[in-house]
């Protein structure tokens, strides 16, 4: 039982496609890695030649499910480029809109990815037979948050409508009415929701991590913030290529994200949460309180608590938005291209976002760089495998096995997002 | 009874259920297009009594095929209807309604095998041929109902 090895070919209930593999050897784990064989994807390279104007479309097909993240990341870069300040109910709309991102990928996480892993079933199909009632508030929950990306980008999947300077068209307050009476429904749910996955059997386990996440002044932060964590980095997205580099490793088409000279950290919910929690509003500090957390969480298996949490806190502040909307007198800042470069970072559902373009004078992109939420994890991933395989060693191998997916799933990798190439080389025979 | 064609409109054949779609509207018959999320089609169909969707389908048979399937008591096969990395799909999306006991009492699927699925706006000569025979089809389906 010493020497073996724990594979699993494909992972099931992640985005996109990924393998794990653990080696066990002399009882020690020799050998962690999270495979990403999703294949190299290039859209840094496609957008190499394209108008500035086009980031947000091209970058919002990177992800099916988070594509209101890239949209947002494009356009505060190309922003910072040009020099240009969104204030006001423009930037009020793109919070809203993230706040539609963030239910709607949070509850398929929470309820269909998620919580089988804790009530034991091998998917959510199975899970609905027995917990029908469960299932469909999952379904209710992600349709209201499509309700919202829906109404400001034209449509839940592939939306349209962000562009650089703010939208094409912005809704009257009579549009957003309906969806103010159907959100307050949906944040009701959802604090019975985090009342129920605190009841969920979760495992003790903590890990000593570096937390990475944006900080604003006043807000929990979605679009806009300082980088920061808890052990001491607070820079701007200016500054992000100077504190963080991505590896490229064998076995992943995946770069691996690290802080320069530290190495790997954490971003997502979890990070957000520890380093927000002062910037959350009273009503969901108190909800986080009443199921035992204050801000400080260290256990990834109670991230399902946490994305529940944001979920509940993006309703409460898609309702005060809503609330206090009153439309703008243009849907976009207007904006003339210039030769420059601009960096941004948004929270994406699954974490920091970081997107850098250099644009010449016409406006077309010159070069592009984006570093999602899954790459910055996953050297952390394969961090938290090693640490909860090596007392577990003696484990059954299915259960190690089933155990592993689970520590994976507790990112809510999106492995789709994650995929890269740094460099593709041709070598021919003459 | 509801009929929903699905599929994207820029992936050449895929395209097939919306277009079935629009001809059965053409033809005065009510259809529904669905291009979105498969999470939310769910709820399109709940409270019907019966259900026909329509879409393109990858399976290794000759394109242009008419599979026809019956799903009202068993899934549907998984080597026709691939799911997708990103999302629920569409068998996925029959069984969880099934589990939530909101599946309607007759569901049948219409899949048209598909050549190609790339970007771009047209059906193959193969998949424009099929057409008249799915709709047909389609319309005798409602009219038995």
């Amino acid at each position: 039982m010493t020497d073996r090895t724990i594979k699993v070919d494909y992972l099931a209930r992640v985005e996109g496609e990924g393998a794990m593999y653990v080696r066990i050897k002399n009882g020690q784990v020799a050998d962690v890695k999270l495979k990403i064989f999703e294949p190299p994807r290039f859209f840094e390279a496609f957008l190499r030649g394209r108008s500035y104007l086009e980031a947000p479309d091209i970058t919002a097909r990177i992800c099916g499910i988070c594509p209101v993240a890239y949209q947002m990341s494009a356009v505060h870069a190309m922003e910072d480029a040009l020099g240009i300040s969104i204030v006001g109910p423009i930037r009020a709309l793109r919070r809203l809109i993230y706040c539609g991102e963030w239910i709607e990928s949070h509850a398929l996480h929470v309820f269909m990815l998620h919580a089988p892993d804790y009530l034991g079933y091998p998917d959510a199909i199975r899970m609905a037979k027995d917990h029908p009632k469960l299932v469909q508030q999952g379904l209710d929950l992600k349709k209201l948050g499509n309700e919202i990306i829906s109404l400001l980008a034209g449509r839940a999947i592939h939306p349209i409508n962000v562009r650089v300077g703010g939208f094409y068209r912005v809704p009257t307050r009579p549009e957003l009415a309906p969806l103010h009476e159907h959100l307050k429904r949906g944040s009701d749910m959802c604090r019975e929701i985090v009342r129920w996955t605190r009841t969920l059997p979760i495992r003790d386990y903590a890990r000593n991590y570096e937390f990475v996440a944006l900080r604003h002044a006043t807000e929990y932060p979605m679009n806009e913030g300082r980088i920061v964590s808890n052990r001491g980095l607070d820079i701007t997205a200016r500054e992000y290529d100077a504190h963080f580099e991505e590896e490229q490793v064998a076995h992943s088409n995946a770069l691996h994200s690290v802080i320069k000279g530290r190495g790997a950290y954490l971003t997502g919910p979890l990070a957000r949460f520890n380093l927000n929690f002062d910037r959350l509003p009273d009503s969901v500090q108190q909800v986080a309180r009443d199921v035992g957390l204050a801000g400080t969480c260290a256990n990834p298996f109670e991230s399902i608590i946490v994305r529940s949490l944001e979920m509940l806190y993006a309703f409460e502040e898609a309702i005060r938005i809503i609330e206090a909307y009153e439309p703008p007198e243009t849907p976009a800042v207007a904006c003339e291209p210039y030769a420059s470069t601009g960096y941004a970072c948004t929270e994406a559902p699954r974490g920091t976002l970081y997107h850098r373009y250099s644009i010449d004078e016409k406006g077309i992109i010159r070069d592009a760089r984006i570093v999602p939420p899954t790459s910055q994890n996953q050297k952390m991933i394969e961090n938290d495998l090693r640490d909860y395989v090596a007392p577990r060693i003696e484990m059954p191998s299915d259960q190690l096995r089933s155990e592993c997916e689970q520590v994976i799933r507790n990112y809510d990798p999106c492995i789709s997002c994650a995929t890269h190439f740094l460099k593709l080389e041709v070598e021919r025979e003459p | 009874m509801i009929v929903i064609g699905l599929g994207n409109e820029f992936r050449h054949d895929d395209a097939v259920g919306l277009i079935a779609a629009r001809r059965l509207r053409e033809n005065g018959f009510t259809a529904e297009e669905y291009e979105g999320d498969v999470a939310t089609l769910i709820d399109r169909w709940r409270g019907a009594d019966g259900l026909i969707l329509m879409d393109a389908v990858s399976s290794g048979a000759v394109p242009g095929k008419l599979h026809r399937l019956d799903v009202s008591a068993s899934p549907l096969p998984r080597e026709l209807f691939k799911s997708s990395t990103h999302a629920l799909g569409l068998a996925e999306a029959i069984e969880l309604s099934r589990a939530l006991g909101t599946l309607p009492s007759r569901v049948l699927v219409f899949g048209v095998e598909a050549r190609d699925f790339t970007a771009g706006v047209g059906l193959s000569p193969e998949v424009e041929g099929v057409l008249p025979v799915l709709v047909e089809e389609v319309v005798s389906c409602m009219k038995r109902h």
